[in-house]
């Protein structure tokens, strides 16, 4: 066949969770080209930060992801807390590390199952996401919440941990390390499994340097990069981990590091109870926030998360601006489809874990596509062009008393 | 009164209703054990039948630039030449009322006929996604249908007949051979599950690549019909390897007759099933070099090993 044929996966398709444009050309079942659009989900999130006090923010912050809420919120944290220079207690460090660790457990379970799914094996989709209710479990138990836990504030956390919660976590986590040494032999041994991962969506190390990657993406390209011991938080750099690399540069080796990454976790979380240090779990911090600014850099499941914060004295962020891992690692998508087939887009589109509304933040538009311009619009220009956008489909928001 | 007896085996026993019955009762039969297997609760009982109703019930739609005739007419079609198939095989050896020589051949084609119908009606629906589908479905066609056709074959020539009842009654006169048949059992399986597209060789229709193959287009009655074709081709599938591989209990009452070829049926379908649990999709060029790598020379072997059997055993 010489004919070749475009077709679009997404912004909606079965094989993507959330809205995203992938379009691929292909000659027979090759791809000979392929392209990302994003901007499906801009959910306004930095801009609506500003508009709240720090408080509110964190659980605004927190609802940016439903997989890594934890990261976000602890990240945007962590740049306050720098800002203000508070002192935050050691226990509750300790406790934002162990939920952060659950929080990695059920991140990297899920995506243990999206992949098996995506390449057709929805047995061990069932098997991963029963285990990762153990997790949703633990996480509710701790904190009340499966999801967006709530558990982070600034110069702290707000619940305590007891000893039967101990107790129970570490029954748990032996488990599921039972289960997770099951699938790692799955994934060695399995001969479907071993030939729909091998070979497919390869990164070389220098690609992944050169075009960003980060995380578990980045470590299987044997790029030796955790932001947990390069730049230790919370209480890392209490606890020994090894950092899991591997040298396979593909989709196997990305289930390798990740099926690595949770040995790890178990470990982190059994010294991390082993060492909880007593005393309060959070301080009195003042709402207001000195001037100021700073990056806070967390590595969440998917990879590093970056979050920027200016301080202007008021209860209120001047500027809050995040990026979210997907963002660092969509680029590398086109690399990893060049000379695939068809039939790998699901998965090597899932192997970078992708949290495509988490990535969204577009501010930019693409005013006239006939003369190629484009223009950036201030605040206001965004705002009037919505207005309009709305009004001419018969939604007038000067009607709505408060809006001028 | 010949008329009406005829009449009664077609639409009753062993006849559509029947059939109908067996074949909704094997889809949920297959789902149940898919999710047992998976440590999920699984559907109701009469979950296939519900879906089938909702189906008829539901708006048909048919897209603008799609071939309407060859649209409407491809589920027909495709639903008619399983039937049909059906009652040439004998799984109840005293109801056979259309037997004659080379009813196997004829089966084989008969159940050729649905992945024709998918194919066309995935080029006449104008999707990408069904275009696709359905030149994966073709693909496939040439990677299973010959080891198939060579794994039917090889207790046919061992039996010497290319009748199904031929072949039953030879195995029924020679009760040990049947068990000599067990690579071509083992072919034949596999490439049964790659006429019934499901994984791992679910490849026409991979859900997470492109949507739902060939079927993307296809709402209402339309797919209800495909449906039912796809669960009676199973049952169809599975009554023909139980025919031919496991020729046994054959000389029982009509009734026990019945229920030990339900037996058989379910038993393979069972090996299906759990088959379509424990691997990942793989992809169609695997999938190609598999079965032409594997499949064919062990169909061949089969073949090879029976003919020495013949001229060691039955001279």
């Amino acid at each position: 066949m010489t004919n070749k044929v475009t077709i679009p996966i997404g912004p909606q398709h079965p094989a993507l969770k959330e809205p995203e444009s992938f379009s691929i050309t292909l000659e027979g079942e090759n791809i000979v080209h392929s392209s990302v659009r994003l901007g499906y989900n801009h959910r306004g999130i930095e801009k609506a930060a500003e508009q709240r006090t720090y408080i509110q923010d964190i659980y605004l912050i927190e609802r940016v992801c439903g997989i890594c809420s934890h990261s976000h919120s602890t990240c945007f944290i962590q740049a306050v807390e720098e800002i203000g220079k508070f002192e935050v207690p050691k226990r509750a460090l300790y406790i934002r590390t162990l939920i952060g660790e659950l929080e990695r457990l059920h991140s990297h379970l899920l995506w243990l199952g999206v992949a098996g799914h995506e390449i057709g094996f929805d047995t061990l989709l069932m098997y991963t996401w029963r285990d990762r209710e153990i997790v949703m479990d633990l996480l509710q138990m701790l904190t009340g919440n499966r999801v967006n836990y709530g558990i982070n504030t600034i110069g702290g956390v707000r619940r305590d941990i007891t000893a039967e919660h101990v107790k129970q976590i570490l029954k748990d986590v032996d488990t599921l390390e039972e289960r997770t040494k099951y699938y790692i032999k799955l994934g060695t041994q399995e001969v479907t499994l071993a030939q729909r991962l091998s070979g497919v969506g390869t990164l070389s190390h220098d690609d992944a340097v050169k075009l960003g990657a980060v995380g578990p993406t980045a470590r299987a390209s044997s790029v030796d990069r955790d932001i947990r011991r390069d730049d230790p938080y919370a209480s890392y750099a209490d606890v020994k981990f090894n950092v899991v690399t591997d040298n396979h540069n593909d989709v196997y080796g990305r289930t390798l590091v990740r099926l690595g990454e949770l040995m790890v976790s178990y470990s982190i979380i059994r010294q991390i109870l082993d060492k909880l240090p007593e005393g309060p779990v959070s301080v009195r911090v003042p709402r207001k926030i000195p001037v100021g600014e700073a990056l806070s850099r967390y590595e969440a499941p998917r990879g590093e998360d970056v979050h920027y914060v200016k301080a202007n004295g008021t209860d209120k962020p001047e500027r809050v601006k995040l990026r979210a891992p997907t963002l660092a690692n969509v680029q590398a998508v086109s690399k990893m489809l060049e000379d695939g087939h068809l039939a790998d887009v699901p998965i090597v589109i899932a192997a970078i874990d992708p949290c495509f509304s988490c990535t969204d933040r577009i501010t930019v538009t693409v005013n006239n596509r006939a003369s190629g311009s484009s223009q950036v619009m201030d605040w206001e220009g965004l705002r009037r062009m919505g207005i309009e956008h709305y009004r001419k489909r018969g939604i007038d928001f000067r009607n709505i008393k408060g809006i001028k | 009164m010949a008329f009406l007896n005829m009449l009664y085996h077609v639409l009753f026993f062993p006849g559509i209703i029947f059939l109908f019955a067996v074949s909704t009762f094997a889809e949920y039969y297959d789902r149940k054990l898919y999710a047992r297997l998976q440590n999920r609760v699984g559907p109701p009982w009469f979950q296939p039948l519900a879906d089938f109703i909702k189906l008829l019930g539901k708006e048909e739609i048919i897209p603008s630039k799609a071939d309407a005739a060859m649209f409407k007419l491809m589920p027909i079609i495709a639903l008619t030449s399983v039937i049909t198939a059906f009652f040439l095989i004998p799984p109840w050896s005293r109801f056979t009322h259309f037997s004659f020589e080379g009813d196997l051949i004829a089966i084989v084609y008969l159940l050729t006929i649905p992945t024709f119908t998918y194919f066309l009606a995935g080029w006449y629906s104008t999707s990408l996604y069904a275009m696709i589908g359905s030149a994966r479905s073709l693909f496939q066609l040439f990677a299973y249908e010959i080891p198939l056709f060579l794994g039917v074959l090889a207790p046919a020539v061992l039996a010497n007949t290319w009748s199904i009842n031929g072949i039953m009654r030879f195995y029924n006169h020679h009760p040990g051979y049947w068990p000599l048949n067990i690579i071509a059992f083992v072919v034949t399986l596999i490439a049964l599950q790659g006429k019934l597209e499901r994984v791992p060789f679910d490849i026409a229709e991979a859900e997470t690549e492109i949507v739902a193959g060939p079927f993307t287009e296809y709402s209402g009655k339309l797919l209800a019909f495909f449906r039912l074709a796809i669960d009676i081709e199973m049952v169809v599938g599975s009554a023909l390897l139980s025919a031919v591989f496991l020729p046994f209990w054959l000389n029982l009452s009509p009734l026990l007759t019945v229920i030990a070829s339900l037996i058989k049926i379910f038993f393979i379908i069972t090996l299906l099933c759990v088959l379509r649990t424990i691997v990942a999709r793989i992809k169609i060029n695997q999938m190609i070099s598999f079965c032409w790598n594997y499949l064919v020379p062990a169909a061949f072997l089969q073949i090879l090993i029976n003919l020495v059997l013949k001229e060691a055993l039955l001279k």
